[in-house]
């Protein structure tokens, strides 16, 4: 498959958008009219052509423009980019996985050659062409986690499994919807999971944490979270609120389809072979609400939604400011009819 | 869950003390397979007839070679029976089906240094953890214990491979392995390996412990509980039909199978998809999911088949 890359910003001017093709390839990520939290995990199995599942870690049409926005992050704040002393194996192990990925599932832009430990690797959007060492990092510009992860779209996290518990040890992290890996490093599944509200009542933590323990090699996972982002932002931080936050005060029901976006997090989970680590590849995908509401299905669906979000989530997902706003204008699209079951547009 | 199984053949078995043997299992269709980490281990399928066993093996091998994996085998006359079938039926050509490798025996990456231990054949999961540390430059120290060098398999090749950080105690020449005073000299940050017999892994464990330890510093090899289980029969009370469930698949796998299925979605007893109603149930649900409360399991009512099991004379669920 050959993908043309959209040449589009995700700041300043922000001229980011989807084509037609994107727009129906998005993951929309309700299968039904309303939302709460669930252990929502199954597993990651390739999905039909032109859908976001055709290749199990996806590029899309933003591959390139994503990778300069990481670039950029990455020279203003290195620490988005971590790895403790013993999680270099791990890295390596996705450095791995991520090439094998890229290289079969799309071999017009990626190829991978290997002759024993040493591997030439070939990424031309990004005109990349190198031939290094596997498990010798002083054979590449970066640890082996960063190098392969500014070739990669999405945030990702690796999580060390020890004493019962996974422990976020390394990382790369720009495109997070308001959490810091500098400040989260080092914590553990449940203390980095702490301010969410309701799920530990819920008792979805201990689930997905015993469930996650159990994650065999072989037999990715995954799940989607969402959230709403004014601006196509990717990098809405902690450490950079004061570039993004005062946005939320911008919306008004004339720009409200331009600016506000559904952030989708396609999460997956994979036992890394080598470290016995699971990475946690957070693939994050944007959509204008003017986008969405052109498949009649989504755009009724998401009125519900998001109407009805409990108070608790609405301002945990920080959407409590211009949610009426944009509640107005997705009304507007939603005649009341029925919608059918799952995520897919009919 | 149900692991995508590997289709291996057995490119060499070697006969390594009178009790052991060594085998190399190729992938069978050439390639590479899964590489994995010092610990792990995998299920081997057996085919014995009618009968289909799984065991799980340490892997002994490098985990830089992703070539073959190697297992040693030590034979149990008294056991369910899979290692004798090892011995005795597997030559190399064999064909076997293997699921890919987990670990529950994982090394502690942050160690400043590793102390292993091992008794009799729990040396297996150690030759892996020394070959990883050897690679990664990470110190540690290999103890072996056996009753003689007879028994001792595969330690001339530790010696000969890491020369000094290998040393092996043979009780028969009074060289018995001293825990206590073994541990008592270790710096600080150290952690501890121990595979063998239990009573070797409870005495290095109780004198860890006696001289203050840290717990998460101490390891000892676990293998899985076994994912499938005994074969048993379900009846669906809205269809009448009885299904059978196979000791190598899940209920749900075997509902599926008769063209009944229910709705899953982790097939891992962790979202709750798969809740079946039990209408009824002489016997014992075997419930193996993170789903269910105590109390939910104490009623009885309700069944995760994705990984739940039962025995008894009759289960009846609401399908
Ligand atoms: C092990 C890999 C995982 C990582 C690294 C991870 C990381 C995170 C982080 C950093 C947050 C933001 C917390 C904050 O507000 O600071 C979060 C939120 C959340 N996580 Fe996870 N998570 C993981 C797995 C899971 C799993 C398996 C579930 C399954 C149910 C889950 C459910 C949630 C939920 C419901 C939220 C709140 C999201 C929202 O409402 O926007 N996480 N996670
Ligand atoms: S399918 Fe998730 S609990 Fe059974």
């Amino acid at each position: 498959m050959t993908i043309t890359f959209r040449r589009e910003t995700f700041r300043d001017d922000y001229n980011f958008s989807n084509s037609a093709v994107g727009i129906r390839r998005f993951p929309f990520p309700f299968d039904r009219d309303h939302y709460m939290y669930a252990v929502n995990i199954e597993p990651h199995v390739k999905g039909h052509p032109g859908t976001i599942y055709e290749s199990l870690i996806d590029v899309d049409e933003h591959y390139v423009a994503e990778m300069q926005d990481r670039a950029l992050v990455l020279a203003e704040d290195p620490l988005r980019s971590q790895s403790l002393p013993h999680m270099e194996l791990a890295g390596w192990d996705l450095l791995e996985l991520l090439m094998e990925q890229l290289a079969a599932g799309y071999p017009a832009h990626f190829e991978l050659r290997r002759s024993g430990k040493r591997w030439r690797w070939v990424n031309r959007p990004l005109g990349i062409d190198d031939t290094f060492v596997f498990g010798a990092a002083s054979t590449l510009p970066y640890g082996p986690m960063e190098y392969i992860t500014r070739q990669a779209q999405g945030d990702f996290c690796i999580l060390d499994q020890r004493d019962g518990n996974l422990w976020m040890d390394a990382g790369m992290v720009t495109t997070q919807a308001d959490w810091s890996l500098d400040f989260d490093l080092g914590m553990n599944f449940m203390e980095w999971h702490a301010p969410v509200p309701r799920a530990h009542e819920m008792g979805v933590f201990d689930r997905a944490l015993k469930f996650m323990l159990n994650l065999g090699q072989g037999q990715p996972m995954r799940r989607f979270n969402w959230t709403m982002t004014v601006n196509p932002r990717l990098d809405t931080s902690p450490e950079t609120y004061p570039k993004w936050g005062p946005d939320r005060r911008s919306v008004t029901a004339d720009n409200v389809g331009d600016k506000v976006h559904l952030r989708v997090e396609l999460q997956s989970f994979w036992r890394l072979p080598r470290s016995n680590a699971i990475v946690f590849p957070i693939r994050c995908y944007l959509i204008k609400l003017e986008e969405l509401v052109t498949v009649p299905k989504w755009a009724r669906r998401m009125h519900r939604v998001l109407r009805d979000l409990p108070p608790d989530l609405v301002d945990y997902k920080g959407l409590t400011r211009w949610r009426p706003i944009a509640v107005d204008y997705l009304a507007a699209f939603d005649d009341g009819a029925a919608t059918s079951p799952g995520i897919w547009p009919d | 869950m149900s692991a995508p199984s590997i289709a291996v053949r057995v490119s060499e078995v070697a006969a390594v003390t009178p009790l052991v043997k060594r085998f190399r299992l190729e992938p069978e269709s050439g390639g590479r397979l899964p590489a994995f980490s010092g610990g792990a281990h995998i299920a081997v399928e057996m085919q014995d007839g009618a009968h289909r066993r799984r065991n799980a093996f340490s892997l002994m091998g490098s985990p830089s070679d992703t070539t073959g994996y190697v297992i040693g085998v030590r034979r149990h006359d008294n056991g369910r029976g899979g290692s004798r079938y090892m011995h005795e039926r597997v030559t190399p050509g064999t064909m076997l089906r293997i699921a890919h490798p987990a670990n529950l025996f994982p090394i502690d990456g942050r160690a400043r240094k590793h102390l292993l231990l091992a008794g009799g054949i729990g040396i297996t999961p150690l030759v892996a953890m020394a070959e990883q540390f050897a690679r990664d430059g990470q110190p540690f120290e290999l103890h072996y214990a056996a009753r003689s060098p007879e028994h001792a398999a595969f330690a001339d090749e530790l010696l000969e491979r890491f020369g000094p950080a290998v040393h092996t105690h043979f009780s028969a020449q009074g060289r018995r392995l001293a825990c206590a005073s073994l541990l008592a000299e270790q710096p600080l940050g150290t952690h501890l390996y121990v595979c063998g017999p239990e009573t070797l892994m409870d005495e290095a464990f109780a004198s860890a412990r006696a001289l203050g330890w840290p717990e998460q510093s101490l390891h000892r090899e676990r293998f899985a509980a076994p994912a499938r289980g005994l074969p048993f029969a379900v009846r669906l009370a809205r269809s009448g039909r009885r299904v059978d469930v196979g000791a190598d698949q899940s209920m749900l796998e075997a509902l599926e199978a008769a063209g009944a299925p229910v709705a899953s979605l982790c097939r891992g007893g962790a979202c709750g998809q798969c809740e079946t109603r039990v209408l009824a149930c002489d016997g014992t649900l075997l419930h193996a999911d993170h789903y269910l409360s105590a109390a939910e399991r104490g009623a009885g009512g309700k069944v995760m088949p994705c990984v739940s099991r039962f025995a008894g004379r009759s289960l009846t669920l609401d399908l």
